[in-house]
């Protein structure tokens, strides 16, 4: 009894201290905004309440239309240009050119009666198809996993557990290292004469060509995005499955339903918006997969793990190809427009049901 | 004793009104401890690596302490003197020190024996030849990496990229997501759907464009070059306002009848209502931020602008990779976001939780 | 307004300072140099800088170091935006053409320049056979070639062979020490060559592939093409090749030296650069020697290439540039970089004189014996505008078929393809 007084008033000092250093951080802040409000308020009898909204979005609009929209709309322009110039001054327009580039293939690929049925090899730019078909098997397995590995960990992170908030700490910890960090801690382990092979080999074993042969390579960049990623989805799941009220589980354990019954039939059906909102996450940052891939692999063996924006990247900064660079993100974002539209239409369904 | 012992279990097992232990309670905690394993493992194993000397770096099977060949120093001669176990044809063992090498012949003296007249071997006539290794903390690929590389300089351009650029990004995320959710005027919806649209688009796909506008507005090799654009984060103005959206409206028309401004109404009420997203967004700006590579790459050329991502880059030559120094400065660069992580570890991840899916 | 207030502004002020960029400049003209190591030579030129701006004190250079795999992007991007670095270490000077200072107007003597710069760098900084600008200055020369680890020959007792001997020949011998040192723990690989089509280029030339037509344009399909890929491919078929240096990677320049380095390599295709990364990096840890290129029917030859220092017309202070150029390219400051930073001469007059290396002497005098014996196809397709893109090709389209997505054929027809749709823009 005595300690815990003594450690609770200790405690009670640090906060105070950390209040007090809390106000000293804000004090000027609260001086400029004092101040701000001298030119404000003149400002605001000039607009009238309403319109204030303008001048609040204003700052955030500025820098979003210049440095995020206007890039966007040039870009744009790229797709429909070529030349190697960055300048689009320099650039000369050849209309639809780039696009018809990616997609003319002979024979057509996609005709299911021919030989090269889906065999991107047919087509101008196979890199293009290759990295598509690459982006589409690792979105599909990366996000699989990686959801139900995050669910199991949020479970487990559910349950009366002794030292909850180090475990997830320890799960959350690999989400805050930059991906090009990651990918050198794993480039390092899975090296050749790294820890692992020295592993296979201590137990007699065979070393294994982990990012030198393509299966296995995009088996390990797969891992590797899980382990970087998922402890973020496990809190989001987690937060989930806590707003899910204690009464429901004992009603149901009084009508005498297992853990399994009760899993299925009140905790999947409640997170259900939860898990909708960990889906659109994670599918928008796989697509998007690039620089942990780009230093783990470089896209090889080959072309196996090349994805959608290192080919972009890699169009544009090796080979200059920046119309066809464009283009294809343009291809990207069309696609990812028609993914989001969908999602949407799922979560609100989700939210209804 | 015994009583302890059993008073000791008990309270390990004991649970919530007072249940015990079952399987599905060994499963969770096996899961895990394999996670703390997995999660964390390959961080340690970073870090061991980093105190490994250079030329052990490679060493196979690797060790999991950083070891390096124990020396001898003995009478005679000048250098300490390598350790090898050495295996003779016959199966006997010896721990001798080696004084030089050529070719396949070894002169070797047992250091137990100073007197004895040192060893003529045939390395090919050994059965077995062994480094005598020792447990050794290296300092030297930190210390060279932090000469080599103008670590303070990198530091401190990241620290006032990463501060100020959180700062800017709470600020002007935060007005225009209050911009955004409270008030009704032309053109509201169509600025957020425009922003929101965006959301998707990879920074790296509009890089060049992106490096033009910066130009023209003559930001290269400016630090404002790499803070402001990032500032405007589509990520954040949605998470904020997301959470203003919560904030009655009851709340602001009271604020208003007294005859507060709307400034004062954004700094005074809304701005301390919405802290828990504010903070999440904080977390989000300095990982962002400390860890961004690409856009200020590409933004800052000249060495005294470069944070620390990019001088991290700059170790990867044409010809050869510099793993000793990478490990060891990935490690420095790790630690700052690590004790901050440490220290507020459970105000971020439980901030996270309850505002990320708002 | 209270003390704490007070306080608080000056944190606010402090911060703003501190983000600020340092305004303050003094009379000093400041030239700033894009530069990208390959071993020492960063340090040994701010060494060569601090003494001419101890000469110099209204000039100061700086050194901007960047990744060599960013180099050229960056440079492009700067050098269209107006935003060009005084100077800069270039490795494909076909990509700033027109965008050089001409030196001729600043620097002492021209002619100097004009006489120690081999005709053909002096050519891939023009445009066009009117031009007659001085753009820069080699600050190295290389040749691509092999290097044996001797050490683990002679531990294997096997014979090196000749100097004349081929490509089989050399692998069999390599393939034979590599089976009886190799063990479970420790693999060692009979051969290596560099992930780039630049070192696959010799050995074809030497085996009679034909790269460049009449018009300018490129054929690649060719018998001496063919026997080299498969031989390639075959190194990897068959196990000999460590996987990863062409395997692991889709789109980038991979070396293969840290497995030369950690004693793990037999015979290894590189080039004249990697001597002072060796010499560093394996120090009396093994015994290495340069071989000559392995013959083919139609010779035995390495490929030239190098490193240039250029300037651009895009500065402010051309005359104090010319300064640095004149003083770097004198013959005594010239010597001195090549000789402390072991790289071979882009020096007409000190390739004659010979340079004296405070180390592998010999190495490099390999290497420097086999510049006579360049063939002229080698020169052709190194100083060719397009030889960057087809090395690219061919190291990106072969890489594909030793990960089995394109049969030779396929990649041979894409190679081609590649280069048609380049010189059809």
């Amino acid at each position: 009894m005595r300690t815990t007084r003594v450690s609770k008033r200790r405690g009670g000092k640090r906060k105070l201290v950390m209040a007090w250093i809390g106000r000293l951080l804000l004090k000027p802040f609260v001086v400029l905004a004092t101040l701000a409000d001298v030119v404000l308020g003149p400002l605001q009898k000039l607009l009238g309440m309403q319109r204030m909204g303008y001048f609040f979005v204003l700052p955030n609009l500025l820098v979003f239309g210049i440095f995020i929209l206007l890039p966007m709309l040039l870009n744009f322009y790229y797709g429909f240009t070529a030349g190697d110039s960055i300048l689009p001054e320099n650039r000369q327009f050849v209309g639809l050119a780039n696009l018809e580039s990616l997609f003319s293939c002979q024979p057509t690929f996609l005709d299911p009666r021919s030989e090269s049925f889906m065999n991107p090899s047919v087509c101008q730019q196979d890199r293009f198809w290759r990295a598509a078909g690459n982006t589409l098997t690792f979105v599909i397995f990366q996000v699989g996993v990686m959801v139900l590995l995050a669910l199991v960990t949020a479970l487990a992170l559910n349950r009366e557990v002794r030292g909850r908030g180090f475990f997830r700490s320890i799960f959350f910890y690999p989400v805050l290292l930059s991906p090009v960090v990651v990918a050198l801690i794993w480039k390092w382990i899975l090296q050749p004469e790294g820890v692992f092979n020295g592993i296979l080999v201590g137990m007699g074993l065979e070393r294994l060509p982990f990012l030198v042969e393509a299966n296995w390579a995009r088996l390990w960049v797969i891992v590797v995005s899980v382990w970087a990623q998922m402890g973020f989805h496990t809190l989001i799941l987690l937060a989930g499955l806590q707003s899910i009220p204690h009464e429901l589980y004992e009603a149901a354990s009084m009508d005498g339903a297992g853990a399994w019954r009760s899993f299925r039939q009140i905790t999947l059906p409640l997170l259900m918006p939860t898990m909708v909102v960990v889906l659109v996450l994670s599918l928008i940052r796989a697509v998007q997969v690039f620089d942990q891939v780009f230093v783990l692999t470089t896209g090889g063996p080959g072309t196996a793990t090349l994805y959608m924006v290192q080919y972009i990247f890699q169009t544009a900064f090796d080979r200059q190809q920046f119309g066809l660079a464009a283009a294809t993100s343009l291809v990207l974002a069309a696609v990812l427009f028609v993914l989001t539209l969908g999602q949407l239409r799922l979560g609100r369904t989700s939210e209804i049901a | 004793m015994a009583d302890e012992k059993r008073g000791v279990v008990a309270f390990l097992t004991r649970k919530h009104g007072g249940r015990r232990i079952d399987l599905a309670d060994v499963l969770t905690y096996l899961y895990l401890l394999a996670g703390v394993v997995v999660m964390f493992g390959p961080v340690v194993w970073l870090v061991m690596s980093s105190f490994k000397a250079q030329s052990n770096l490679f060493d196979f099977p690797p060790s999991f302490l950083p070891q390096k060949q124990d020396t001898v120093v003995m009478e005679g001669y000048e250098q300490p003197l390598p350790l090898y176990d050495i295996t003779f044809a016959d199966g006997t063992t010896r721990r001798l020190a080696q004084v030089r090498r050529v070719g396949l012949q070894v002169t070797m003296v047992d250091p137990a024996q100073p007197e004895a007249e040192p060893l003529e071997l045939n390395i090919r006539e050994l059965a077995g030849r062994r480094e005598v290794k020792r447990v050794f903390f290296d300092l030297s690929n930190y210390s060279g990496g932090v000469q080599s590389f103008p670590f303070f300089t990198y530091l401190r351009n990241s620290v006032v990229i990463t501060v100020v650029a959180t700062l800017v990004t709470l600020l002007i995320n935060s007005m225009a997501a209050y911009g955004l959710s409270k008030f009704h005027y032309r053109g509201r919806d169509t600025i957020f759907l425009i922003m929101i649209s965006t959301l998707m688009v990879p920074i790296s796909v509009i890089l060049i464009p992106a490096f033009l506008v910066i130009t023209k507005v003559g930001w290269n090799n400016s630090l404002w070059g790499v803070i402001i654009p990032g500032a405007a984060t589509p990520t954040g103005v949605f998470l904020l306002r997301q959470y203003m959206l919560t904030i009655p409206d009851e709340l602001l028309e009271s604020a208003r009848i007294d005859g507060a401004t709307e400034w004062r109404i954004y700094w005074q009420i809304i701005l301390p209502l919405t802290s828990p997203a504010l903070a999440v967004l904080t977390i989000f700006s300095v990982m962002w931020r400390w860890n961004d590579f690409l856009w200020p790459l590409i933004v800052l050329n000249r060495s005294e602008l470069f944070t620390l991502q990019v001088g991290l880059n700059a170790f990867q030559g044409a010809l050869n990779v510099q793993w000793h120094y990478i490990l060891a400065m990935t490690v420095l660069t790790l630690l700052p976001i690590t004790v901050v992580f440490a220290l507020l570890q459970r105000y971020i991840t439980t901030g996270i939780a309850t505002t990320g899916m708002k | 307004m209270t003390k704490r207030t007070l306080l608080a502004l000056l944190v606010v002020a402090a911060l703003i300072a501190a983000a600020l960029p340092a305004l303050a400049q003094g009379d000093q003209v400041e030239l700033r140099i894009t530069w990208y190591n390959d071993g020492n030579e960063g340090e040994v030129l701010r060494d060569l800088l601090d003494r001419f701006e101890a000469e110099n004190p209204g000039i100061r250079v700086v050194i901007d170091e960047v990744a060599y795999a960013d180099l050229h992007t960056l440079l492009q991007a700067q050098v269209e935006t107006g935003e060009a670095p005084d100077m800069a270490r270039i490795t494909f000077p076909n990509r700033f053409l027109g965008q050089y200072l001409d030196l001729s107007a600043y620097v002492a003597d021209p002619q100097y320049w004009l006489d120690n710069i081999p005709e053909a760098v002096l050519g891939s900084m023009r445009q066009g056979a009117e031009d007659t600008g001085i753009y820069g200055y080699p600050t190295q020369f290389t040749v691509t070639g092999p290097f044996i680890n001797v050490t683990l020959f002679e531990q294997a007792g096997v014979e090196i062979p000749a100097d004349d001997s081929t490509w089989e020949e050399w692998v069999a011998a390599a393939t034979a020490v590599a089976e009886e040192l190799s063990d479970a723990e420790f693999t060692i690989y009979p051969v290596a060559i560099d992930r780039t089509g630049h070192r696959f280029w010799g050995p074809s030339l030497s085996r009679c592939a034909t790269y460049i037509n009449e018009d300018g344009t490129f054929t690649v399909d060719s018998p001496g093409f063919r026997s080299t890929a498969e031989m390639i491919i075959g190194w990897h078929n068959d196990g000999l090749m460590p996987p990863d240096v062409w395997g692991g990677s889709a789109g980038n320049y991979v070396p293969a030296a840290p497995y030369f380095i950690n004693g793990q390599l037999v015979l290894y295709m590189s080039g004249s650069w990697q001597v002072g990364n060796f010499a560093t990096n394996i120090g009396d840890a093994f015994d290495w020697k340069v071989i000559p290129n392995p013959r083919g029917d139609c010779g035995a030859t390495g490929v030239p290439g190098g490193a240039l220092m250029v300037a651009f017309a895009g500065t402010e202070h051309p005359e104090e540039v010319g300064k640095v150029m004149d003083y770097l390219f004198s013959e005594e400051v010239i010597a001195e970089f090549y000789a402390r930073t072991l790289f071979l001469p882009g020096h007409l007059g000190l390739i004659e004189k010979g340079i004296e290396y405070p180390s592998n002497n010999e190495a490099l005098n390999a290497f420097a014996a086999m510049i006579p014996n360049l063939m002229e196809e080698a020169y052709a397709l190194q100083y060719h505008p397009k030889g960057p893109d087809l090395n690219a090709a061919i190291r990106d389209r072969l890489s594909q078929v030793i990960a089995g997505e394109f049969t030779l054929d396929e990649a041979i027809e894409r190679i081609q393809a590649d280069m048609d749709a380049l010189f059809a823009q």
